[in-house]
């Protein structure tokens, strides 16, 4: 039997506003435990909340970039459960009037084009930790992230594959960091990932007994945590058992997921209007701003790299699929270097290094200044591209100066002729057999002496300066 | 008694302002009274502090820097509006020795007009009651009469004010429980428009029907509490950005040409004929100022006490979800586990009334129950605000009943709960709406226990409900009766 795989997503993102969402609290990631909370955000009696409109402001411009509707007149709810991480012993969400409804992220992959439509969009607020010690026999709370604000992505269950969900996490990372609204570092928990899977026999319309898995935090475990669910529901159906509709943990160590509990005994969270928020009316002064400050989103800069700058789509495509790069390669364009020559040192270089590295461009210590240098210095014929190449790597976590490095180390490229056409005379006569080969029509060890001139001079040789003397000796 | 307790709050703050009595005089003498008490009416009383602000505020008035007509007036709170460092308990076990580390909007702002805190009145626990019985801490008693209670939920503010144990007290009002204590202990207790005064540090039972509101012997002194402590506050969402106007400059006596409805459904079955009779006698005393008075049909009023008590315990059962043994108050002891926590610290920590509410709430928001209870609820809520606003078309106040009948008896009201719930109807239908209501003394039955009369307006027409019963109070004498230590009218 054909079996199909089919997936929708609950992403939660946490936005990037200065404070909370109901009281003034920072949001900052870490802090010594509950030290970043109040009476409010730790839900002391009689204390009410106030909302940071930012954080209505942020989701919009999330809604408005995923192709929402936005919800003129959109309310709080209140979703009602125990758990010592929260609080009130209920969250502050939206279950009737979510701010954005009705959007759609387009992906691309090996499959080709695809819409995901996006069912809403919604406001909450972030509960805090729980630090179990195991030593100690206790758990203490730490509230520091309850309040932050949230907002948590429904999409409809349009996926297909693993690979479906990447792109379109991808995706929604790229946007959200483009708009300015969100880090979505998952490593920290901004943005965190449910997953509802289901399968069914290919061709039919019928959906399948889903499961879910929640608080999915990196990429890498998304995709295996796909593969493997699907797999153990279509031997669980093959086997002639049946789905049990529940809730699975995904255990990266042990690449497997376990069930946690079941939703046929599914709590309750009475949902009910929140009365101590009036609700939210957005005039067309408001959603106006919030439309007309929308930064230029990737696929504008993709196509204006294209147009502008003759950049190939596919490097376009990269460079502006991590508001990190583009920033980065507009600002080192700003600075005076030419577009292609920073196209190609992001496309080669810069990204080989990230991905050696693990970590994200966001996150380097390269500016654009120190490329620019760099540039600069290959340019005015100080230093060749392979020293140039040696420079940018042994300096991409540094701060140290270009120019002195360069200095220091003696990496100044070497353009005397007489210089170079000594080191060559001297090359000639201790390879003559190569010579020899040479002139009898193998010029294929051109290149071979080449090398060992640029050897010789430590590779800090004019390239075009050994070429042009050593064809003319050859030849002559 | 002191004859200084006689008076009103406004006439000791005049006295206080030209130094013929002093605050700590005052403070003192409302101290006294209450260490000679046995009615219960406070949780908490802070002598120290009280004597500190009395210090405090007499000191600045000697500089002539406070000039608030309450400056140095000895008042107190009701145990549900947080208090900084004075333990704050809902009357519950359950918040046990819990001191806010804030003040309530509305206590700073008495603060900042020089009041003087004499402690924390007793109360339905959580505010749930209309006889004060509840309390984890005991019940409060009648002033006029020890075997019965003073009313609920804010009794013990009641029965100190009656009592002459301070001269004005906050409380709050969630379906009458302002109004209704005001009428069994014979003070006169304002409940105002939602919205004007913050809620900010009211623990709160039900949140879109929550108000604080103010007990006193007048009405002139509601309106100039209320002038304190109206007005918008940034942390409350809920509180109306309207500017606080002048209640008590406002206060004019004047009643000629108001068009008063008594509403018919609110005199018919149920309804003691004593407390209707005066009542009805009010309404003739207005009417002899010159307010034209008219009976009319106020549709709905039978769906008032079912919508009331689904929208109350719902919020309720979500507001009081808090308290679960993990942050402050009482945690119970030999816990399995989480679940195990929260159970125990919840059923050992919350009293009878508080847990059937929220199970009745938590039954009504329930999947599956939701569109049948809140949901019918709201909508009917809904239509009580429209007849409310029909009505006030035709007419400028409404007077009517607090409460069917005057005081019961201690353990009375427990028996027959039922009952006791039905005999919300003339007060919960105010608080659905969001509207300003006064009870106001209008005589006393047989027993001597006093009958409050109710005078409700549209919203944000406080001023005009208080200069109705400022009105009324200029006409009559009842308001300053005060109980003798027997408990008997003096």
């Amino acid at each position: 039997m054909n079996w199909e795989t089919v997936i929708g997503l609950e992403v939660h993102v946490e936005l990037s506003t200065k404070s909370k969402i109901f009281c003034s609290c920072i949001t900052a990631f870490g802090g010594d435990p509950n030290t970043h909370c109040c009476p409010v955000c730790t839900g002391m009696p009689g204390t009410l909340p106030v909302l940071n409109h930012q954080v209505v402001t942020y989701a919009m411009k999330a809604g408005i970039a995923l192709n929402c509707d936005i919800t003129r007149y959109t309310k709080f709810d209140r979703k009602n459960y125990f758990y010592p991480d929260l609080p009130k012993a209920y969250q502050v969400s939206q279950l009737y009037l979510p701010i954005c409804v009705n959007g759609s992220v387009p992906i691309e992959t090996a499959a080709g084009h695809k819409d995901i439509r996006i069912h809403e969009i919604h406001m909450e607020e972030d509960a805090g930790k729980l630090i179990h010690d195991a030593w100690a026999d206790a758990t203490k709370t730490d509230y520091n992230r309850c309040g932050v604000p949230l907002i948590e992505i429904v999409s409809e269950p349009d996926f297909r594959s693993a690979e479906e969900v990447l792109a379109y996490l991808e995706k929604l990372k790229s946007t959200l960091e483009y708009l300015d609204v969100s880090d979505c570092k998952m490593q920290e928990g901004s943005m965190r990932a449910d997953i509802n899977l289901s399968v069914r026999e290919a061709g039919t319309s019928e959906m399948g007994t889903r499961t879910e898995m929640k608080n999915m935090n990196s990429f890498k475990a998304i995709g295996r945590a796909i593969e493997y669910e699907a797999k153990r529901q279509i031997e669980v159906i093959a086997e002639g058992g049946r789905v049990i509709q529940e809730t699975r943990r995904w255990d990266e160590n042990k690449d497997a997921s376990f069930a946690m509990r079941s939703k046929e005994n599914a709590q309750d969270y009475r949902y009910f209007p929140e009365p101590d928020l009036p609700p939210v009316e957005i005039d067309d002064l408001w959603f106006n701003q919030v439309k007309a400050s929308l930064p230029e989103m990737a696929e504008q800069k993709r196509a204006r790299y294209v147009a502008d700058y003759a950049l190939p789509e596919y490097d376009a495509g990269m460079i502006t699929g991590q508001k990190a790069l583009a920033d980065f390669f507009e600002e080192t364009v700003a600075g005076g270097s030419a577009p292609k020559e920073v196209a190609n040192w992001i496309m080669g270089d810069l990204l080989r290094i990230l991905k050696d590295k693990g970590i994200e461009a966001r996150d380097m210590a390269m500016t654009p200044a120190r490329l620019g240098r760099i540039i600069a210095l290959i340019d005015e014929g100080k230093l060749n591209r392979n020293k140039g190449r040696e420079v940018f790597e042994a300096l991409f976590d540094s701060d140290a100066d270009i120019d002195a490095y360069v200095k220091e180390h003696d990496l100044i490229q070497i353009s005397d002729e007489g210089a170079i056409a000594t080191s060559i005379a001297e090359i000639l006569a201790e390879n003559q057999k190569t010579v020899d080969e040479y002139k009898s029509g193998k010029t294929k060890v051109f290149g071979f002496l080449v090398g060992q001139t640029m050897k010789a001079l430590k590779g800090k040789a004019d390239p075009s300066v050994i070429n042009a003397i050593l064809k003319e000796l050859l030849d002559s | 008694m002191n004859e200084l307790l006689r008076l009103s709050a406004l006439e000791l703050g005049r006295k206080i302002q030209t130094g013929e009595v002093s605050a700590a005089e005052a403070a003192r003498a409302s101290l006294d009274k209450i260490n000679g008490s046995e009615l219960g009416a406070y949780i908490t009383v802070s002598e120290d502090w009280a004597m500190t602000q009395a210090a405090a505020v007499q000191a600045k008035i000697s500089e002539g820097a406070l000039q608030s007509p309450l400056a140095g007036v000895p008042a107190a709170i009701k145990d549900n509006i947080c208090t900084l460092d004075v333990k704050t308990t809902c009357a519950s076990k359950i918040l046990g020795d819990f001191h806010p580390p804030y003040n309530a909007t509305a206590v700073d702002r008495m603060a900042q007009a020089g009041a003087v805190v004499l402690g924390k009145t007793n109360m339905d626990e959580f505010a749930m009651g209309s006889t004060s019985e509840t309390s984890y801490y005991g019940p409060t008693r009648n002033p006029w009469n020890r075997g019965h209670v003073p009313g609920g939920s804010s009794g013990g503010s009641a029965a100190a004010v009656a009592n002459g144990e301070a001269f004005y007290a906050l409380g709050s009002d969630t379906g009458g429980s302002v109004r209704n204590p005001a009428s069994f202990c014979g003070v006169t207790g304002m409940k105002p428009t939602y919205g004007t005064v913050s809620r900010y540090g009211l623990i709160a039972y039900a949140s879109s029907l929550d108000q604080i509101g103010v007990l006193a012997r007048t009405a002139e002194d509601c309106a100039g509490v209320l002038d304190t402590i109206t007005g918008h506050d940034v942390r409350d969402s809920t509180s109306l950005n309207i500017p606080a106007d002048g209640l008590l400059a406002g206060l004019t006596g004047d009643v000629r040409g108001l068009k008063i409805g008594l509403p018919a459904e609110c005199f018919g079955d149920g309804l003691e004929k004593e407390v209707g009779d005066h009542v009805l006698a009010a309404a003739a005393v207005l009417k002899s100022l010159g307010a034209e008075t008219e009976t009319f049909s106020l549709p709905l009023t039978a769906y008032a006490v079912p919508a009331y008590y689904l929208i109350a315990c719902a919020e309720a059962s979500s507001n009081l979800s808090r308290f679960d043994g993990v942050k402050y108050g009482f945690r119970a002891e030999g816990c399995t586990d989480m679940a195990d926590l929260h159970k125990k610290t919840r059923s050992q920590g919350f009293g009878r009334e508080v847990q059937k509410r929220i199970m009745l709430g938590t039954f009504a928001l329930s999947t599956g129950y939701y569109d049948a209870y809140y949901k019918k609820a709201q909508q009917a809520r809904a239509a009580i605000s429209g007849a409310y606003h029909a009505a006030f078309e035709k007419y400028d106040l409404i007077v009517c009943p607090v409460f069917p009948d005057t005081a019961p008896a201690l353990g009375e009201a427990l028996t027959d709960p039922l009952k006791t719930y039905l005999s919300d109807i003339y007060t919960v239908s105010v608080n659905l709406a969001g509207l300003p209501g006064i009870s106001v003394p209008c005589g006393f039955d047989e027993k001597g226990l006093p009958i409050g009369t109710q005078i409700i307006g549209k919203a944000l027409d406080d001023g005009r409900v208080l200069n109705a019963a400022h009105a009324y109070q200029q006409a009559t004498d009842y308001h300053k009766a005060m109980p003798t230590e027997g408990g008997a009218q003096a």
